[in-house]
């Protein structure tokens, strides 16, 4: 497999790779033609309720997969599952073939499976450039033995802040690099948490929520940032409720309901499915309701719909009122 | 009233042996709490692991005094294995009801009955410092109004303190040092970022452990003696004190936190004296006057906190979003 995997890596473009991601059918734990974790089993109860009950689900390479569902769904804990920093109750998973079971979470992470979290975490007194320089990984001042000799690890320091610099400015930090991780607001620490888990150089990013509270301006820079992490070979999985972010940027988005994977597929093939529409999406998922472009789209729907009253002759009126119409014309 | 005898023996006190002690074991402390954020609460223990491990190696097995050093060390360093391989997995709340305990453990070991022929129970031990003073290079005389091992004791003490201080400031500013303040911070978003948690906070507990040691050996030389009942828990929550007027997260905070709790200490007991004495005060008696100089600290350590709350060299700018 690694042999194949070193050809693809020459002769690839990952950012146009357009073969077809899952082997066969895409059903709800469908086979990928070349996975990064594959999950077996995996479950996780809290007190009698099955928070995580996956049966089989593999997280294709290269990609970008989005993971959606409900609130509840089980999404976070699947992140911690995976991340080894909760233990599920039965199951096996791997990550680029390696078992993960029973490996603490800092090995994970040293393997190349880097996540984020809901919660944003900053450390709040440091510097956001220290905050960066905690990210990267292979510094050997990190070592006690070593700690006392800046000969030793000064030269390694340089180019983590050279490689900071660049990041931070990419996420419109750089002007906030010597303040304290603690003054920025919660959508700076978002940014903050991804630039510095970005440090370490994965080969996998989960982000959790990335979007969250960040401003439509940087939200748009944002997506084609993490659109570009794939064309450095990174894979990414993350977690989102903003439904245009996946559909601009996911390539295969896999869907989850009390625990369970309920579907999975490219975007616009899952956001058709009724089972998705029904638990998280809604009927009128698509139109945006806040600009006045959103609410003629609305109403041109419900025009379209059966059920609704909008668009006939009798829109605005309640049905009681109807109901009386009808008894006066008889 | 002689306010010269008051400011002179006050100023005695900035340089004491036991000064230097104390802003040893506070600078442990700070390794501790103001770096690592580890709520250790048994300093007193690890200083009293450090003096009955110099004291009984030197008297029961006849070790000189760098073995002697040396086995004090590693006693300190098994010590702080033992309170943090179950702990450190754990939240920091722990480690404080642990560490507390433990150095009550330790202290009620020493003054047990049957150990009385290696411990010496609760009169403790005396009489092992002649391999240290064996090695005091100063001839006899005066130097500075001290006769020569006094002189000594406090050229060793305070030499050990500034390497100490010097050592904690090089590992500080290290990636070693940002890992365990990230740690002091969130740990786990350390652990997402592939460091190994566990093992940084074990060393930083072995290292302020180590200086813990170290202290309690100053402390005990001077004396001549070591006593269980120096070492119990007021002692550990005196060098929450001095690292407290210091400042936390800093070098210098716990030796100037330590010189100036020593100071306001012996100025006060002073004059209290003083007051008693010319007659001025009617309604104390010096014994009296010996608790209330340590009321009198706890309400200077309240002012502190309300008008600085970061310490004398703690940065205001960290508090602001405590």
């Amino acid at each position: 497999m690694s042999e194949t995997n070193e050809r693809n890596t020459e002769n690839i473009d990952y950012m146009t790779d357009s073969r077809p991601i899952a082997v066969g059918e895409n059903t709800p734990g469908c086979k990928k033609r070349d996975p990064i974790v594959v999950a077996e089993d995996v479950t996780r109860s809290f007190g009698g309720i099955n928070a995580v009950d996956v049966e089989y689900l593999e997280i294709p390479r290269h990609k970008i997969t989005a993971l959606i569902g409900p609130n509840g769904a089980g999404k976070t804990t699947l992140f911690n599952l995976l991340t080894g920093f909760d233990t599920p109750n039965t199951g096996k998973w791997q990550f680029e073939g390696n078992s993960l079971a029973g490996v603490s979470s800092y090995k994970v992470a040293r393997m190349g499976m880097v996540r984020t979290f809901q919660l944003t975490k900053v450390m709040g007194k440091l510097t956001v450039m220290e905050n960066m320089r905690l990210g990267a990984a292979d510094q050997p001042g990190e070592r006690l033995s070593r700690a006392l000799f800046k000969g030793i690890w000064g030269g390694r320091e340089k180019e983590i802040t050279a490689q900071a610099n660049v990041l931070l400015e990419k996420f419109k930090l750089d002007t906030k690099k010597d303040d304290y991780a603690a003054s920025l607001s919660g959508g700076q620490r978002k940014l903050l948490e991804m630039a510095r888990s970005l440090m370490v150089k994965p080969k996998l990013v989960m982000l959790d929520e990335p979007m969250a509270g960040v401003n439509p301006a940087l939200t748009q820079s944002l997506l084609d940032h993490i659109k570009n992490l794939k064309a450095e070979g990174m894979t990414v999985l993350f977690v989102e409720h903003d439904m245009n972010m996946v559909r601009h940027i996911a390539d295969w988005v896999v869907v989850m309901a009390e625990g369970k994977v309920v579907a999975e597929g490219p975007p616009g093939e899952v956001m058709k499915n009724p089972a998705v529409i029904d638990a998280y999406l809604g009927a009128h998922h698509d139109v945006d309701l806040g600009d006045a472009e959103g609410i003629k789209v609305l109403e041109a729907e419900l025009e379209a719909d059966e059920e609704s009253v909008v668009g006939t002759e009798d829109a605005g009126i309640l049905s009681e009122i109807e109901e009386s119409k009808k008894e006066d014309g008889k | 009233m002689d306010f010269g005898f008051i400011f002179s023996s006050a100023l005695g006190e900035l340089f004491s042996p036991t000064t230097a002690a104390y802003a040893l074991a506070a600078l442990g402390l700070a390794v501790h709490f103001g770096y690592s954020g580890l709520l250790n609460f048994g300093q007193a223990g690890f200083m009293a692991v450090g003096a009955y491990g110099f004291a009984i190696s030197t008297l029961t097995f006849d070790a000189p005094f760098f073995l002697a050093l040396i086995i004090s060390v590693l006693c300190s360093v098994i010590f702080a294995f033992i309170l943090g391989i179950p702990t450190l997995r754990l939240r920091a709340d722990y480690l404080a009801i642990v560490t507390i305990a433990a150095a009550e453990i330790v202290r009620y070991v020493v003054t047990t009955n049957q150990l009385t022929s290696v411990t010496g129970s609760a009169n403790g031990l005396a009489a092992f410092e002649n391999t240290f003073y064996a090695m005091n290079p100063f001839p006899e005389g005066s130097y500075m109004g001290m006769n020569n091992r006094d002189f000594f004791i406090r050229v060793v003490g305070w030499g050990l303190v500034i390497v100490c201080c010097l050592l904690v400031w090089l590992l500080m500013r290290s990636p070693w040092g940002r890992v365990l303040k990230g740690i002091r911070e969130d740990e786990n978003a350390v652990r997402s970022l592939g460091k190994n948690v566990y093992a940084y906070k074990m060393q930083a507990l072995v290292i302020g452990g180590v200086l813990g040691a170290l202290a309690g050996m100053i402390f005990t030389l001077p004396r001549g003696a070591v006593q269980p009942s120096n070492y119990g828990t007021e002692l550990t929550f005196f060098l929450w004190t001095c690292l407290l007027l210091g400042g936390m997260a800093t070098v210098l905070g716990p030796v100037i936190g330590a010189m100036i709790f020593w100071v306001v200490l012996s100025l006060t007991q002073s004059l209290l004296y003083g007051l008693i004495e010319s007659g001025a005060v009617t309604w104390l008696t010096t014994v009296q006057a010996g608790q209330l100089r340590y009321i009198l600290v706890g309400v200077a350590l309240m002012l502190l906190m309300i008008f600085r709350p970061q310490g004398v060299f703690g940065n205001k700018k960290e508090l602001a979003f405590a």
